[in-house]
């Protein structure tokens, strides 16, 4: 823990009121329904809405037996990976080029940057409009070159898609932290290694990769988060889970299930698994930012 | 760097150049197909240069002139909601992290860590795993289709508490004892010293925050039902609706546009914020 201050204000009521907007937003919309859904996920409602009735465990117990369900954690995981896999290689190549170029750094820096900006959903809308079956840039060369594109049909198709989508949001975010880290390498290192003879190539794999794993590993972490959470507006937009389900990541089914199919305490199971991951990668991703920061 | 070796240089030009122009196609096409009739673009391969439609499309979507199949919404009217909700959740993440940090920091209180862990722990509830709840919340409060209801629920922020503690942490305990000798109050501390010492990095969460509040999807997906109330990136999709030819593709991209336009400007002009916040933000 940091320290503490010596010199303090005293007052009986002024900190609570400067902490009053906080808490009342954490309370009200945060801690709150937080409880409901814990709760809701172990209740179960009739069709109309009209009766409650507390089943425990049912609802996970059928969500886990629910082979559509395991279906998404299959789909999540493989998303994810190929998220985070696609992104960190991608943006690691592009980095480690950018740190070696003087002129031109900066122009370059700024056009790479720039997709962070762009909402997910309108990503997928840009990536559903490139690669539309019938009328899409991309789709019409891959249909030249021989390939029958239809991400509506082919879920290989609509997987890949998303993918791309989601990679190509993400890029600059990890470009930035893999520049950031290369410039942080000592260059006397990468020096003493060319005067031992050593080329690039050799270089790169023997001492700046290994010196750039605290920041991959924290990327990659990043990465899944962002995979499993944050690339909701993506799908929505460009595949709407399907063709079928396959699509259908763990948080777009949630919501599916919850506002769609008006299944609300299957939806707030759903949810309390959620939560459960993101502890399990919060409580992860602090315990090894801990130990990346030095000051 | 280290050797001269223009064979690297020049595959180091050659990459970051694909690399540029990979990212920068999808929108390209975006910004070709936005300035295009409808027809010209549904005749598969759509043109690759832009064409004489700018004008027409932009003004078609702005006033809302023009309908398509799906909703046909001004886009001027959802532009400006996206920018009041940005701007109120970047700004309310701002002030209300402010407020919370200086209580934690320069009072003693009972409580007082288990009030900053509280704000702490909410890192682990993002909208995702508590939709419906929080949908019913706001519900209840009669906040559907208001500025309120999009906003007010996403401006607790435990990043932005946690940036600013540590931060105020850092700041010289003379600098508290000098002003308490002057007689300043605790508010007028804050106001005078604490606030102007945080601004750089205000700068940069607010950069971070903006971009967070413009492109927020699931949350405004839920609560506006009401096409008056929609935040532009919901406008975009609710345009889409039928096949891929029924869609009026050239002003569904022209709102594209429209969408990416103020977060991307805002990254490319205000980069060193940018970067700092995104640092900040994950520590």
């Amino acid at each position: 823990m940091a320290s503490e201050k010596r010199v303090v204000f005293r007052s009986t009521w002024l900190p609570w009121l400067l902490l009053a907007p906080q808490l009342a937003v954490i309370g009200v919309f945060f801690f709150w329904p937080a409880a409901q859904t814990i709760l809701q996920s172990m209740q179960q409602q009739d069709a109309f809405g009209t009766s409650t009735q507390f089943v425990g465990l049912d609802n996970f117990r059928s969500l886990f037996a629910d082979p559509s369900y395991l279906a998404s954690f299959k789909t999540t995981a493989v998303f994810s990976v190929l998220v985070a896999g696609l992104g960190i290689a991608l943006s690691l190549i592009l980095a480690v080029f950018a740190d070696r170029v003087i002129k031109g750094a900066l122009a370059y820096k700024t056009l790479l940057i720039w997709p962070y900006a762009v909402a997910p959903a309108v990503a997928g809308v840009l990536w559903l409009f490139m690669f539309a079956p019938s009328i899409g840039v991309v789709s019409y060369a891959l249909r030249k070159a021989g390939m029958d594109w239809n991400h509506l049909l082919n879920s290989n198709h609509a997987m890949t898609l998303i993918v791309m989508a989601a990679v190509w949001k993400q890029i600059s975010y990890n470009f930035l932290f893999f520049l950031a880290g290369l410039q942080a390498i000592p260059k006397s290192l990468i020096e003493a290694a060319a005067i031992d003879g050593a080329r690039p190539w050799r270089r790169f794999w023997t001492i700046v990769f290994p010196l750039l794993s605290p920041t991959t590993f924290f990327l990659l972490v990043i990465n899944m988060v962002y995979a499993f959470f944050d690339t909701f507006g993506i799908i929505d937009a460009a595949t709407e889970g399907g063709p079928g389900k396959d699509t259908a990541i763990l948080v777009y089914k949630t919501y599916y299930d919850g506002f769609k199919a008006l299944d609300l305490g299957g939806s707030a199971a759903q949810s309390a698994v959620l939560m459960f991951l993101v502890i399990v990668l919060t409580v992860f991703q602090f315990r090894f930012v801990e130990k990346k920061v030095q000051y | 760097m280290v050797e001269r070796n223009r064979f690297l240089t020049f595959l180091s030009h050659a990459v970051l150049l694909l690399g540029v122009m990979i990212v920068a196609f999808p929108v390209y096409i975006t910004f070709v197909a936005s300035t295009h009739t409808a027809e010209a673009i549904v005749q598969a391969p759509m043109p690759l240069l832009p064409g004489d439609q700018f004008w027409h499309n932009y003004a078609a979507v702005l006033t809302g002139a023009e309908k398509g199949p799906g909703s046909g919404a001004p886009v001027a009217r959802m532009m400006w909601i996206s920018l009041v909700t940005a701007l109120v959740i970047s700004i309310g993440k701002i002030a209300i992290s402010l407020l919370s940090a200086f209580a934690i920091v320069y009072f003693r209180f009972p409580f007082r860590m288990f009030f900053f862990w509280a704000v702490f722990v909410t890192l682990m509830l993002p909208v995702e795993v508590r939709i419906f709840p929080t949908y019913k919340v706001v519900a209840d409060l009669g906040m559907l289709n208001s500025y309120a209801g999009l906003t007010i629920p996403l401006i607790a922020s435990a990043t932005a508490t946690f940036l600013f503690r540590q931060f105020f942490l850092t700041v010289p305990e003379e600098l508290t004892e000098a002003s308490r000798m002057d007689g300043a109050g605790p508010m007028r501390f804050f106001i005078d010293v604490l606030v102007p010492l945080s601004a750089t990095s205000i700068a940069a969460l607010f950069v971070i925050q903006f971009i967070y509040g413009w492109n927020q999807y699931l949350w405004p997906l839920l609560v506006t039902t009401d096409e008056s109330m929609y935040p532009v990136v919901i406008g975009i999709k609710r345009m889409i609706s039928g096949g891929d030819s029924a869609q009026q593709w050239n002003l569904v991209m022209a709102t594209a546009m429209l969408a990416m336009v103020p977060p991307a400007l805002v990254v490319m002009l205000m980069q060193k914020w940018f970067v700092k916040g995104l640092v900040d933000t994950e520590k």
